[in-house]
């Protein structure tokens, strides 16, 4: 079976420092793959590769098996068609209302008209338990989890191959995150679509993923099943999950 | 030891660097503002919000450097008793100069700052790159139609500017200078040629070409959070300005000549 998205030896540098050095990480169709890592150690760059908005120096990105580094412009954007992307910040555009961020890509790719776009928006606002009253606020007057559930709503309304998440519970209270991850695990489920996060936040990563991948130093230092992260036996994964300041790893203060 | 000539070296190498890039992302600019899709909304608010609103700032501007040009023309002439040339230079002055880089000046401060702060906000908190992640090119939601609406309304405002420069003119002279009104306003207009007004009317075409790309290539390019976009936002105005000016002297010089 060929992976739904997979990176392949991806090197990338970034004023001069090797950021990524030989990334391979996969996933499949319907399986959430979660990227743990200390800050720095390169996980929203390798998110940012994965998107096409980064062009690794060497690698491949293959979607459905096709390398879409060196697709043409137009063909490329036809791939990417397939991603949702759920930001750190949410990154809604602050000039538009709810509803016109959850509907931006409705309204201004595919051309759907304003009527059915806004019930396409609410629909999906209701998805993310976000109530159709503030579909006409702007983002700035939503609180913190809000925010996160618009933007997963914007990600999700095109029906997406592949959701990309970056910290999605970082910034949000200990209640909120978790509602955060049930959203998140119900969306990939209801999708049937393959889910790449990357956080550095345990509680949610156990939660989230099926699988789930260490990176440090620019490389996948370890990989495998949520059920085996206690039991990895790598005493890098033991450092990170356990949040030891001693240990292989040297905390960056 | 230190090698005296590095410095310059790296200087040289990194201005040639950045005139490289900037003129990649003009080229990319002018692509996205003459192809479809045209995002006519986002055209319109841009008209609205880089001609329309600037409308009072370039008036107020127009109609006291028309009076002061007025009063120097009027002591300047009276040297050599030549004081009944004031309506015909103040005519030539706004309309081939002061019109168009005073227009072009006041809204390289006032529109490339603002692009430049509104782009490169959206650039730190990661706005344009979810609108790539939406399907939607930035060049042609956020940059064509700035570059376009700049493009086609400064000319208007520089049209604005210079009936109001002639305007603060003929003020001074009839109400201070004892010109007769009629008098001032035939000498003006038997005076001017279309090519005046042509050659303005070119300059703020550039003029707004500069300003848009200046201030979005600057927004799209920041780094850094607040201090990156205030850097962004300053460096747009002083570029801006640098170049409008530059560009002012080869379009007047390509015109005489």
């Amino acid at each position: 079976m060929t992976a739904k998205l997979e990176l392949k030896a991806i090197k990338k540098k970034l004023r001069g420092r090797q950021v990524l050095d030989g990334v391979d990480v996969d996933v499949n169709q319907g399986r959430s793959l979660v990227i743990i890592g200390g800050s720095g150690q390169g996980k929203s760059v390798t998110l940012k590769c994965a998107l096409g908005l980064m062009r690794p120096d060497s690698g491949q990105v293959l979607v459905d098996g096709a390398d879409v580094t060196k697709m043409p412009e137009e063909i490329r954007a036809r791939v990417m068609r397939k991603f949702g992307m759920l930001f750190q910040g949410g990154a809604l555009f602050d000039s538009l209302s709810v509803w016109e961020n959850i509907a931006f890509r409705l309204i201004n790719a595919d051309h759907v008209n304003r009527t059915e776009a806004r019930e396409r928006a609410i629909e999906a606002m209701r998805k993310v338990r976000l109530a159709p009253e503030f579909a006409d606020v702007r983002p700035i007057e939503l609180s913190g989890g809000m925010q996160k559930r618009a933007g997963l709503a914007r990600a999700i309304i095109a029906k997406p191959d592949i959701l990309f998440f970056d910290e999605p519970t970082t910034g949000l209270d200990p209640i909120t995150a978790d509602a955060i991850n049930d959203l998140i695990v119900e969306m990939v489920k209801e999708l049937g679509c393959a889910a790449v996060s990357i956080t550095h936040d345990m509680p949610s990563a156990r939660k989230i993923a099926d699988e789930i991948a260490m990176l440090h130093n620019g490389k996948i230092v370890w990989r495998g099943p949520t059920a085996m992260l206690d039991t990895s036996g790598n005493a890098m994964v033991d450092q990170f999950v356990a949040g030891r300041a001693d240990g292989p790893i040297q905390a960056v203060v | 030891m230190i090698n005296p000539f590095a410095p310059i070296g790296r200087g040289v190498l990194s201005t040639l660097a950045e005139i490289g890039r900037f003129s990649a992302f003009v080229g990319r600019a002018l692509a996205a503002s003459v192809t479809p899709p045209l995002f006519f909304g986002q055209l319109l608010r841009q008209v609205m919000q880089i001609g329309y609103f600037s409308l009072p700032v370039v008036g107020v501007t127009a109609v006291f450097i028309g009076a002061a040009l007025a009063l120097n023309i009027y002591v300047g002439g009276a040297r050599f008793n030549a004081e009944q040339f004031v309506p015909n230079i103040v005519v030539l002055g706004i309309t081939r100069e002061l019109g168009p880089v005073l227009a072009g000046l006041m809204l390289a401060g006032r529109v490339s700052a603002g692009i430049a702060a509104e782009i490169g906000t959206m650039r730190v908190t990661e706005q344009i790159d979810a609108m790539t992640t939406l399907s939607t090119d930035p060049f042609k939601y956020l940059v064509a139609p700035r570059v376009l609406a700049a493009t086609l309304t400064l000319p208007v405002l520089v049209l604005v500017a210079d009936i109001i420069g002639v305007m603060g003119g003929y003020l001074v002279a009839v109400n201070s200078l004892d010109f007769n009104g009629a008098a001032y306003l035939r000498n003006t207009f038997d005076f001017m040629e279309p090519q005046d007004v042509v050659l303005g009317l070119v300059k703020a075409a550039v003029f707004g070409f500069i300003i848009a790309t200046v201030g979005c290539y600057q927004g799209y390019r920041s780094n850094g959070g607040a201090l990156g976009v205030g850097r962004a936002a300053t460096n747009a105005v002083v570029v801006a300005i640098v170049l409008i000016l530059m560009v002012n002297y080869l379009i007047t010089a390509f015109f005489v000549e």
